[in-house]
């Protein structure tokens, strides 16, 4: 089989688990409308616009901690990992495939979360949209490898936020400056920067993670 | 004293304080270690050749 | 585990006195050679140990990566430790740039923190991002596993304090249009040269005191193995 195949194959795996048992999209659907709403109760009544643009990236942020959390988790239940590293296929697929899956649960969850932000906030640009496109690839990128790791510690779910957080301080930065500013551009080349470089890290260095 | 020195000397205290800690922590970590090792060291060799004996016999 | 440690060519008695020595002559030179400078008159003496710090502090970093590198790709089997070593220093040298930097911070701006430091910002991330290194380290279980984790997450953080740097210039655009400015001071003659002894002498102390806990994990897992024996 080759490469792509295998991505498909395990990426499929994913979704196809996600819609029999429905475990994660609804959880964070239903977790980024909230903090939108515990959002407008934590704003002073006249506060700017902007403050409400910087709390559309931690909404998604926190979002997609809590869809990351769970990524792993089936694999961790039924022991599927030592099986898919035994399997003749190249360790990275394993991510990219876990990586597409989340990334395709982020998407969707933000599908509802960025009309229901214009309606309860206000209107969302082109640049914004284009920001969280590109921070999500790099969300999912770095939170699945990092969530790969935190899943077989002793501390997993707690360790997970601590792990990434810092990591994304340079996402909320480009998406901010992407949603804020009056140029957009250079936060959109340096969110496409950080996905280049963090993306060709995780995949290089994956197999180490679950391999010894 | 102007404020100047004084924040320069803190800063230079700071750092001194915060090496010197950590400098005697290694040193009596060394310490303890090296004294279990050698307590180890002189009571090994007994021990290791009853367990021999032990288990020739057996 | 194997408890093969390494041979150095310095002993470490040696270089602790060298590393006494050039710190005792560095600090002398900041205090009564170096000039008061123009603008920042007596409290540019922070400088001297505060950028020297920092840049020892990355270099630790970088040295940590290097290692976990060696423990990915060569299999060095005392990689691992070493890496282990040069982040822990790295997170002591980084939380000093903190102090002295906070220090500095308030004898300028009168506030003990301020966002507008680019160098100051970077180091609060990066030892929010080390901490979570010992975290990650200390809850797997000694082996290759807990050994890999810890390359592969140091080196994530060689790539992280470039794009932390870059976000965090970014960042400024937008949250601080006010910019302060540190008065390019021009740095030349005795302050140079002071400079060119804190630098080294601050380096060699990292080294050395990396020497002394390397020398104390190899008794430590000497003794281990004497327990097991």
């Amino acid at each position: 089989m080759t490469y792509a195949a295998d991505v498909g194959a395990l990426a499929r795996k994913d979704l196809l688990l996600e819609l029999r048992a429905r475990d994660t999209l609804p959880a964070m659907l239903l977790f980024v409308v909230a903090t939108f709403v515990v959002f407008h109760f934590a704003l002073p009544a006249h506060s700017s616009q902007l403050a409400a643009s910087g709390l559309l990236w931690v909404a998604i942020l926190f979002t997609a901690l809590l869809g990351l959390g769970r990524a792993f988790v089936p694999e961790r239940e039924q022991r599927v990992l030592d099986g898919l590293v035994l399997a003749p296929c190249d360790r990275s697929a394993i991510w990219l495939a876990k990586s597409i899956a989340t990334l395709a649960f982020l998407g969707a969850a933000e599908l509802v979360a960025l009309p229901v932000f214009a309606l309860f906030f206000h209107g969302i640009g082109g640049a914004t949209v284009a920001g969280v496109v590109l921070a999500d690839l790099g969300i999912c990128a770095v939170g699945t490898f990092l969530g790969a790791m935190a899943v077989v510690t002793r501390a997993r779910d707690l360790l997970l936020p601590l792990l990434f957080l810092p990591l994304a301080i340079p996402i909320v930065v480009g998406g901010v400056g992407a949603t804020v500013a009056g140029s957009p551009g250079r936060y959109l080349a340096f969110l496409a920067l950080y996905d280049a470089l963090f993306g060709v890290l995780c995949w290089a260095s994956f197999e180490y993670v679950v391999t010894e | 004293m102007t404020t100047a020195e004084k924040y320069v000397t803190a800063a230079y205290c700071v750092i001194f304080a915060v090496v010197l800690v950590y400098v005697v922590l290694i040193a009596l970590k060394l310490n303890r270690l090296e004294r279990e090792v050698q307590a180890l060291e002189r009571r090994e060799p007994k021990p290791a050749e009853d367990e021999r004996e032990t288990i020739s016999v057996g | 585990m194997e408890t093969v440690s390494r041979h150095y060519r310095i002993p470490l008695p040696a270089l602790a006195a060298a590393t006494l020595a050039l710190v005792m002559v560095a600090l002398a030179f900041v205090f009564f050679v170096a000039p008061n400078d123009a603008v920042l008159g007596f409290s540019q003496r922070i400088f001297y140990f505060h950028v020297s710090i920092a840049f020892t502090a990355y270099a630790c970093f970088g040295a940590g990566a290097w290692k976990a590198l060696r423990h990915l790709w060569k299999r060095d089997p005392r990689a691992d430790l070493e890496s282990y070593v040069a982040v822990h220093q790295g997170v002591i040298f980084g939380v000093l740039v903190l102090i002295t930097g906070s220090i500095w911070a308030k004898y300028t701006w009168g506030h003990w923190w301020v966002w507008s430091e680019d160098e100051l910002v970077l180091f609060l991330v990066l030892f929010l991002f080390y901490a979570a290194y010992f975290m990650l380290r200390f809850s797997v279980d000694p082996g290759p596993q807990r050994a890999n984790f810890s390359a592969v997450y140091a080196l994530f953080g060689v790539v992280l304090v470039p794009v932390s740097f870059l976000a965090i210039r970014l960042a400024k655009t937008f949250l601080h249009p006010v910019i302060f400015t540190r008065h390019g001071a021009n740095i030349g003659g005795w302050m140079l040269v002071t400079y060119c002894l804190t630098q080294p002498a601050v380096l060699l102390l990292a080294y050395t005191l990396y020497r002394v806990e390397l020398a104390g994990k190899s008794i430590d897992a000497r003794l281990r193995e004497l327990r097991l024996a």
